[in-house]
């Protein structure tokens, strides 16, 4: 995993609440058995008219030009729904490297975690201020710091995030490192657990 | 101190407390299946691992199956090389198999439970949303991504942080016609489809306890709708007499210590929930689902709601939904005419199902203009109906009995819905193509989906009910 500390960046936003993993990529696109290439089916049933590539929906945020970036903000529960983990993929596939909502599903945000993804939880008006911005406006989010601003603004906010999850990211490691470390710990539990 | 039945579970599966938010929790039962397992293999493969306790790992195939000729190869290629890839795995890694052909087959949510896998007071994960199903034994049990699969297979435990603790009491008798799949369906359209994000939710009350094993896996099953990491009930009798004697479940000797031990597994009488919520079970009716999300739930006799009392954001999602669905705010649902019936999936499709449904077509037919899918969740429940009888009885009332898979559920197979057609289903989610790209879902219970069935429209069964 690649270490995250600062991401600043224009935004795409997706004013949309309730965005579930099969909006982020439906189950006809699971079918693979590696990571790669799931961008381009990111949000595919409204990037499409009809399931058809030669038609894009010019109405959805992904085929206007003018949204860029590396930062995804949607409305509040976002990646609700399937445990899919290749919701976060088609995510990073596409080039976004955080998603910024007033509340994130568990499943997604542990997975967004687990692929450097970074899930940020702002207030709602955080969030509606975001919206209003243009989109030339960037946001900045400092992991080290927990923070997100609005550059144009200097509005800002503090994000929670877990402990020692903003450490992996940091750093670039992952949890299966950590918990092979504790081999002899878990096998001296399984000598004692029924 | 006095702990809920979560706490005793979790402490009891405690490897290690890494910081006030981090814990390492031990996995006694670890399912897998073709869709969320390739790369979590590939993971450790390329870490030079083994699983690392491969006795605790149970696979099968579902998502991706046809459920038509299951004998035969399966036709789409990328489903088909992504069974290859499971059975090739399990193979290289020692891990038990119930694939295509095996007696045992089905949908993982449907075998764990059927087998006497799952068993009170485990811990037990899957690549899948809906392994909450398990909770209804008096587990632990939660669905994870493909990096927290491949935690599992290196080291048999996972990363987790402890959710909240919510505990929802249904008290009281349920009315006439009113099934679990109503009284779950109710409770998402009270507390919205992230009523209960990063909470284990605990469901007591005597509505809940006379509710058979089947009908409180349907429970569990859709806790995930309402964002709950786990649901979970307190195993009692009726959960005892469910797991005697089945294929995996302790015997003799084991089986009286078991019965001691999980007889522990119970709320303490002052334990501290962070949430409580009271339900009287005579308000709940038949509910179905008009929306895009199964919080988006009424009863059959109400109309479909405004959105006169939502902020800005929260209208143009809603109206999003209804735009999708074809409907319109303050139309009565009842009377919509239906295209399709799916009976099936991991929160619908056990015998129990099956049976309630047959008893109630038994000696009718189906309205022409639905096409109508039963899809039993295993072998073992195929196997069970067409002993019974239960398959004639379908296919005198024009109904379809299909092989086990997940099916219409996830619009991954071949099994889907066409666009622009409405299907009630006994599924789990009614998400924007869902079913298929298109399709519109609205998600019920098996005998309000089968009343649709006879009549071809959205109907009170209580009204055919004798």
């Amino acid at each position: 995993m690649q270490p995250v500390k600062i991401i600043q960046s224009t935004f795409v936003p997706l004013s949309v609440e309730n965005i579930d993993t099969d909006q982020i990529i439906p189950a006809r696109f699971l079918k693979a058995t590696t990571k790669d290439g799931f961008g381009k089916n990111l949000f595919r049933d409204w990037r499409y008219e009809n399931n058809d590539e030669s038609k894009p929906n010019l109405n959805f945020v992904l085929n206007q030009s003018q949204f860029k970036g590396s930062i995804l903000v949607a409305g509040k529960n976002f990646g609700c729904g399937s445990s899919r983990e290749h919701a976060a993929w088609s995510i990073l596939d596409f080039g976004f490297k955080a998603v910024v909502s007033s509340f994130f599903a568990d499943i997604f945000k542990n997975n967004a975690l687990n692929n450097g993804v970074l899930p940020i939880t702002v207030t709602e008006d955080f969030l509606q201020k975001i919206f209003q911005q243009n989109n030339l406006s960037t946001l900045t989010i400092n992991l080290e710091e927990q923070t997100i601003s609005i550059d144009a603004t200097l509005e800002n906010e503090k994000f929670e995030i877990n402990s020692y999850k903003k450490n992996c990211l940091l750093n670039g490691y992952d949890d299966i490192d950590f918990l092979l470390s504790l081999k002899n710990e878990i096998e001296i539990f399984e000598s004692t657990h029924n | 101190m006095p702990k809920t039945l979560f706490e005793k579970i979790w402490d009891n599966h405690t490897v290690k407390i890494v910081d006030d938010s981090n814990t390492v929790l031990y996995v006694d039962r670890h399912l897998i299946h073709e869709v969320t397992s390739p790369q979590a293999f590939s993971g450790i493969e390329k870490r030079g691992l083994k699983v690392f306790r491969p006795q605790q790992t149970i696979a099968t195939a579902d998502h991706n199956v046809p459920t038509l000729n299951q004998h035969l190869p399966i036709q789409e290629e990328l489903s088909r090389l992504q069974v290859e890839a499971l059975i090739k795995n399990c193979k290289n890694h020692n891990i038990e198999l119930y694939g295509l052909g095996h007696k045992f087959q089905g949908i993982v949510h449907v075998i764990g439970p059927e087998l006497g896998i799952t068993q009170p007071g485990m811990t037990i994960v899957c690549g899948d949303s809906h392994t909450s199903t398990h909770g209804a034994f008096g587990a632990i049990a939660f669905g994870i991504g493909t990096s927290e699969v491949e935690m599992v297979f290196a080291s048999q435990t996972i990363f987790q942080t402890k959710p909240k603790l919510m505990r929802i009491n249904i008290d009281g008798k349920l009315n006439f016609g009113v099934l679990s799949k109503d009284i779950i369906l109710y409770i998402i359209s009270k507390i919205s489809a992230s009523g209960a994000t990063s909470y284990a939710v605990e469901y007591s009350g005597s509505a809940i306890r006379n509710l058979s094993m089947e009908a409180r896996m349907t429970i569990c099953n859709m806790s995930i709708e309402m964002g709950a990491r786990c649901g979970l009930i307190a195993p009692d009798e009726i959960t005892f007499d469910y797991l005697k004697g089945r294929e995996f479940a302790p015997k003799f000797d084991e089986w009286e210590k078991s019965i001691t031990n999980w007889k522990k597994l119970f709320s303490d009488d002052d334990a501290k929930f962070d949430k409580e919520i009271n339900i009287d079970a005579s308000e709940i009716k038949s509910m179905i689902t008009y929306g895009t999300n199964p919080g988006m739930g009424i009863s059959i006799n109400e109309i479909i709601p405004s959105d006169s009392a939502m902020n800005s954001s929260e209208k143009s999602s809603f109206n999003k939904a209804l735009k999708y669905m074809g409907l319109q705010s303050g139309a009565p649902i009842k009377g919509l005419k239906i295209d399709f019936v799916f009976i099936g999936s991991c929160t619908n499709s056990r015998m129990e199902d099956l049976r309630l449904v047959a008893n109630f077509v038994k000696g009718k037919k189906k309205a022409e203009n639905v096409e109508v899918w039963i899809v039993p969740g295993s072998k073992q429940v195929e196997k069970q109906a067409i002993e019974e009888g239960i398959d004639k009885i379908f296919s005198d009332a024009g109904f379809q009995l299909r092989q086990p898979g997940c099916s219409a559920c996830l619009g991954m197979n071949e099994d889907k819905i066409p666009a622009g057609k409405y299907c009630i289903s006994t599924s789990n989610r009614n998400f924007e193509g869902r079913q298929g790209a298109g399709a519109r879902t609205l998600l019920a219970s098996p005998l309000t989906a089968a009343a649709a069935a006879i009549t071809g429209y959205v109907t009170d069964v209580t009204e055919l009910l004798n």
